[in-house]
């Protein structure tokens, strides 16, 4: 297994009512070598503060988090995350902010960098785009140098934090497709967040889905389609199929949980 | 579409301005030439321009500009490193802007020429003390700023910096710094046009014998108009000079930003 939670709950600490709030309970998965693993659930199942303990941002209170064997005390050169916001320096070139990571990492030569930032800059179709600074980008292209910036860091894990929740319907779609031919040539592990059903079917190899506050596994499909896959799958009657047992089961965690049903 | 615009078009800023400062210049001289206005009050382009080659001529003009230079070269420098390092680690750590703040707060609000006796009381009337004047005028916009631009910075782009492993000197040195840029240049023009006034009121009324703000006291003193006008003009020609300076540097380091 190239990633293991393992029991890992979290609670954040209320100062004003001075009480505990849980935000995850024992939540347990393992992610296999070259595994799509996509985690679903509505907005507050914590599936955000999962995928922070993972990249080594926030500190948890029972469990471990380990790659290949070894567990997790921070952040750390194994694991690479692709931000919700692009969370690019302003100041810096498509090519400066795709060699951020891993100038920071200091894992590769000079020379060395700057092959893999080129390869990475075409591999994600940022060619002819090194030298524009983000504010001169759409929110696609910002992502794919959040994405190239991530893979050229040449993390064990990838950890995408709802990579495509703030692009318009039209570029998300288009951006999965191109997610999937990226992930084929570069053949990582990813642990993949979102609050969108059908991309997580669309994408993953298994999907996870995660109940709302506090966040609990509630159960985990696997998806049987091959691939490569393309956007037309999302009309499947066996695609519409999972992603309505996905979403039966959301929903009866949302109906459950909400306070303002007696 | 003619692509290539005319001479005039290019360069309207320049020429503009060039032809107003000219008509008015050529109507003083004309005012004066004619004898209406009294040479105990006032005075004329030529008798300024004659009173500067006069001076230049004496070695007085240089040695006033020298003791100008060093003095506002030597405390701007000091104001803006200390402000610059200060400011970040003020606006870094919460608990040092929380013990600084009272502090930082009162000099900054406060007009700093009321400081002016009590510096000349302590450091006395060299030019330390006007160093020292030149320090505290420019020091507090430069602070001021420095912290506002380090409070600012972007929570993701430290978050994302400290997922790829980024140690503390990192962070400084690729998120905390450049994200401040804009407000530390900010700082350094405010610094620049408030250490100017330092200088002059240093020399005005710190009791040396030197320099550009002297000269412009002495003149007054001695109803030399004259030697007021040059040191006046000298005085606005800095401002200008450094404002432009600033205005160079601050579109040398916004490149990135949107237009």
């Amino acid at each position: 297994m190239k990633l293991e939670i393992d029991h890992v709950s979290k609670q954040y600490r209320m100062d004003r009512e001075s009480r505990e709030v849980p935000a995850l309970i024992d939540v347990s998965l393992s992610v296999g070598d070259g595994e799509f693993m996509a985690i679903v659930g509505p907005s507050g199942c914590g599936k955000t503060s999962l995928m922070s303990i993972v990249a080594g941002l926030l500190p948890f209170d029972a469990g471990t988090v380990s790659i290949d064997g070894n567990p997790i005390k921070g952040p750390g050169v194994d694991r690479a995350v692709v931000f919700q916001h692009a969370s690019l320096l302003p100041w810096r070139t498509v090519t400066g902010n795709i060699r951020y990571g891993m100038e920071l990492q200091r894992r590769f030569d000079e020379s060395t960098m700057k092959e893999r930032t080129e390869y990475f800059t075409k591999l994600v179709g940022l060619g002819g785009f090194e030298r524009h600074y983000p504010s001169e980008l759409s929110g696609g292209m910002q992502q794919r140098t959040n994405l190239a910036r991530a893979l050229a860091a040449d993390p064990v894990v990838l950890l995408m934090d709802e990579p495509f929740a703030a692009l318009d319907a039209q570029t998300r779609e288009f951006m999965q497709s191109e997610l999937l031919k990226i992930w084929a040539q570069a053949k990582k592990t990813v642990l993949f967040i979102t609050h969108q059903i059908n991309e997580a079917v669309y994408l993953a190899d298994r999907v996870a889905v995660l109940s709302s506050r506090p966040g609990r596994l509630k159960g985990l499909f696997t998806i049987p389609f091959g691939r490569p896959r393309t956007l037309s799958l999302k009309r499947d009657p066996k695609f519409l199929e999972i992603e309505d047992q996905i979403w039966k089961l959301i929903e009866e965690g949302v109906m459950g949980t909400d306070p303002s049903i007696p | 579409m003619k692509s290539k615009q005319s001479f005039y078009k290019r360069h309207d800023t320049l020429i503009l301005g060039t032809v107003s400062v000219l008509i008015v210049l050529a109507a003083w001289q004309v005012v004066w030439d004619l004898k209406l206005i009294s040479p105990l009050f006032f005075t004329g382009p030529s008798a300024v321009a004659e009173q500067f080659v006069e001076r230049y001529r004496n070695g007085t003009l240089l040695s006033d500009l020298a003791f100008s230079g060093q003095t506002f070269a030597i405390g701007f420098l000091l104001s803006s490193m200390t402000g610059v390092v200060l400011g970040i680690i003020i606006g870094w750590y919460r608990w040092v802007r929380l013990l600084s703040s009272p502090w930082v707060t009162a000099f900054y609000s406060m007009p700093r020429v009321a400081m002016v006796p009590l510096i000349i009381m302590w450091v006395g009337t060299g030019m330390s003390s006007k160093i020292f004047i030149v320090f505290l005028f420019s020091f507090f916009p430069i602070l001021v700023n420095t912290i506002a631009g380090v409070k600012a910075l972007d929570p993701d782009l430290l978050r994302a910096a400290r997922a790829y492993c980024a140690t503390d000197w990192q962070i400084f040195k690729t998120v905390a710094l450049p994200g401040s840029v804009p407000f530390i240049l900010t700082g350094i023009s405010q610094g620049i046009s408030l250490g100017l006034i330092g200088v002059v009121v240093g020399e005005m009324l710190g009791g040396g014998s030197q320099g550009i703000g002297y000269m412009v006291a002495y003149g007054g003193q001695a109803f030399q108009t004259d030697t007021m006008f040059v040191g006046v003009v000298i005085i606005a020609f800095a401002g200008i000079l450094f404002t432009w300076l600033a205005e160079r540097l601050e579109r040398r380091f916004s490149r990135w930003k949107p237009e």
